[in-house]
């Protein structure tokens, strides 16, 4: 497989490149975590300056990104100066809970956007059907700030739904059934808030890829040769805009990622973005990398998915590249 | 949307922009100004009926007191004037002047939106906060827009090696969740920065971070510009690069970019208000959108403090208006040269 090949490398090359490009920053930026100690009395300019020799911040930079690269390799993430220990322990589990709530965020996303698009698409001017433009348009221009804040406020007032965190203090030692019904309510508003963020989007494109199919010559030829709708809709027309909309799927990542950070701090999600804020207070850079390329290495699978899904479907593209 | 309503919607666009590009006249009060005899005041909004059931021709407020304790039927009506005089401040960084458009005479305090935790006048600092929102925004805008106008040109008309090699950093850049490169390029900043430093490292870092696709579009432009008959006419008679760029390609490349820019500027300045909210943007006491709303973080502001979220609101419609104006734009010039 030549073409997963050459994806799988991009996505390397991109990883490597992130990591080389935070080094670089890393080396122009000015000051580091001990700087902010060597402005505290209490603590002696020696002891800076052993911690300098340990944490090895006293090499040039090419060397310690290597044995970044040794350390990544063998799992760790380089070290936290803040937490005092490996990367690796503190990104993992929250690594988890992002990809807990993207998933489930987009899998609502698209479950709601499917078929307010093809609806969409299919009564094009109709009056339903420009009114949920407008609504679309609407929710386009709320910024997810002003989603996730409303979503806050909404869940203080009512208190149908638990606000921060995954569990409640009461369900600390529930059993398995319990616990999981616990983390749905947890995960209701995060993850309705993302998913709010996202679908307006998904359902612009999903209309257009169904408008463009509709309008080809083979759907009217099929529509005069008597095929009925149904038929028509589902076995010729969505099969053609699969293909736009898988890579969609694949390019939507990036836009999830980053709104999910932002409703993970809003919201007190215990993800990836409040792990990253809190490392740039303590000024704990692996920490900061470590996050950063996470996230990228999300972006990279996402999309590597969506390719893989896009040669599973498209006869087109299993041609192109045999 | 119809044309006309789409002209309509600029042209209150461009009002809003007036009213924040002269904050002072508009708000009532100095933004930083602390009065801690009233935190928390809930918003006031002008009366024509008092309490006793007679109407009035001129608005009017029940003051906020000093003691704080009166019943609104206890204190005094205070009715508002319009081009009163009041705190002084200054129009573009050089004027000075002491009128507002509406206040009292008396000295009695109005708080439309309510005030925050130091009883400072939260409209006064919305308007100075949206204010430095929109610059933030307005300016990161230019920069991303020249960058990408300068390395778009140089790939797309002279192309080769150095102009693949672009391209290639350009997808990268594009290809990274944007908050997460905004976020860490900004954690190798410093943290605590005065107002007029932290001011520019947003603006330098939300348009260093957005120039890549800029360049990719103008690039686009520049490949089919350069190979118009008329720029090949030209290019035969003789014309220097530098001419060509200059009088025929790079003006091809405008309507793109203006279309770029009214898409580009309420990105920023959402992206500002993200930084500010998270803390790492603008600095108190200055008031930025995000700042100001980073105080419903605490969770007693949230539950009692409903009016400290207009702010979020406010948002809403200057996203709405730059899309309306975008779409207008895009159909005016965007698609004029491609």
């Amino acid at each position: 497989m030549n073409y997963l090949a050459r994806k799988i490398r991009d996505g390397v090359l991109l990883l490597i490149g992130v990591s080389a490009l935070s080094f670089l920053l890393l080396e122009i930026a000015p000051g580091n975590f001990l700087s902010e100690m060597q402005l505290n009395p209490q603590i002696s300019p020696e002891t800076v300056a052993a911690l300098r020799v340990r944490y090895g911040l006293d090499r040039p930079v090419p060397v310690r990104y290597l044995r970044w690269l040794h350390s990544t390799a063998t799992g760790d993430f380089g070290y936290s100066f803040s937490y005092n220990v490996p990367v690796a322990d503190l990104v993992w589990p929250r690594a988890k809970n992002t990809l807990l709530l993207t998933t489930c965020a987009s899998l609502l996303a698209w479950i709601v956007a499917l078929p307010v698009g093809i609806g969409m698409a299919l009564k094009r001017g109709s009056a339903a059907a420009q009114a949920a433009s407008g609504i679309v348009s609407l929710l386009l221009a709320i910024p997810e700030l002003t989603l996730a804040l409303g979503a806050l406020v909404f869940a203080a007032y009512t208190r149908i739904f638990p606000i921060g965190g995954m569990f409640s203090f009461s369900a600390e030692n529930a059993s398995g059934g319990a616990a999981l019904v616990d983390l749905g309510r947890h995960l209701v508003l995060p993850a309705s808030v993302l998913a709010l963020g996202v679908a307006p989007m998904l359902v612009r494109h999903i209309r257009a890829a169904v408008i463009e199919v509709l309008d080809a010559g083979f759907v009217r030829a099929g529509r005069a040769l008597g095929i009925p709708r149904r038929t028509l809709l589902f076995e010729y027309v969505l099969r053609a805009a699969a293909n736009p909309l898988i890579s969609l799927a694949g390019l939507s990542v990036a836009g999830l990622l980053s709104m999910s950070l932002l409703v993970e701090v809003v919201l007190s999600w215990p993800g990836l973005g409040p792990l990253l804020l809190e490392a740039i207070f303590a000024r704990d850079i692996f920490l900061v990398i470590a996050v950063v390329m996470l996230s990228t290495a999300f972006l990279v699978c996402g999309n590597f998915l969506s390719d893989f899904a896009l040669l599973a479907c498209d006869p087109r593209i299993r041609r192109d590249i045999s | 949307m119809n044309a006309k309503i789409k002209i309509g919607v600029a042209i209150a666009l461009l009002g809003c922009h007036l009213f924040i590009l002269f904050p002072g006249f508009f708000a009532p009060y100095n933004p930083i100004e602390q009065n801690r005899d009233f935190p928390y005041r809930p918003p006031e909004l002008p009366r024509l009926r008092d309490a006793a059931g007679n109407w009035h021709v001129r608005p009017f407020i029940y003051a906020a007191t000093g003691d704080d304790a009166g019943t609104p039927a206890r204190q005094a009506a205070v009715p508002i004037h319009f081009f009163v005089s009041g705190a002084r401040y200054q129009i573009a960084g050089s004027l000075h002047s002491r009128y507002h458009l509406f206040g009292t005479e008396n000295g009695a305090r109005v708080f439309l939106l309510g005030t925050d935790e130091l009883g400072r006048d939260q409209l006064s600092r919305l308007l100075y906060g949206a204010r430095i929102s929109l610059f933030a925004g307005i300016l990161a805008t230019a920069l991303s827009l020249a960058i990408g106008l300068a390395v778009g040109t140089f790939a797309g008309y002279y192309g080769g090696v150095a102009g693949a090699a672009v391209v290639r950093v350009a997808d990268f850049f594009i290809a990274l969740p944007w908050i997460y490169l905004l976020l860490a390029v900004r954690a190798f900043l410093p943290l605590r920065l005065g107002a007029g430093w932290s001011f520019a490292v947003i603006v330098i870092v939300l348009g260093f971070i957005g120039w890549a696709r800029q360049a990719r579009i103008v690039r686009s432009v520049v490949l089919a510009a350069r190979e118009r008959g008329f720029v090949r006419a030209a290019r035969g008679f003789g014309a220097s690069d530098f001419y060509l760029l200059r009088r025929h390609v790079v003006p091809q490349t405008f309507g793109v970019l203006l279309t770029q820019a009214t898409i580009l500027i309420p990105q920023y300045v959402i992206a500002e208000t993200t930084l500010s909210f998270f803390g790492l943007g603008m600095s108190e006491p200055h008031a930025s959108i995000g700042n100001l709303l980073s105080a419903l973080q605490h969770y007693d502001v949230l539950v009692s403090y409903w009016w400290m979220y207009v702010p979020a609101v406010v948002l809403v419609p200057l996203c709405l208006g730059y899309s309306a104006v975008a779409s207008a734009v895009h159909d005016r010039f965007g698609k004029a040269y491609l």
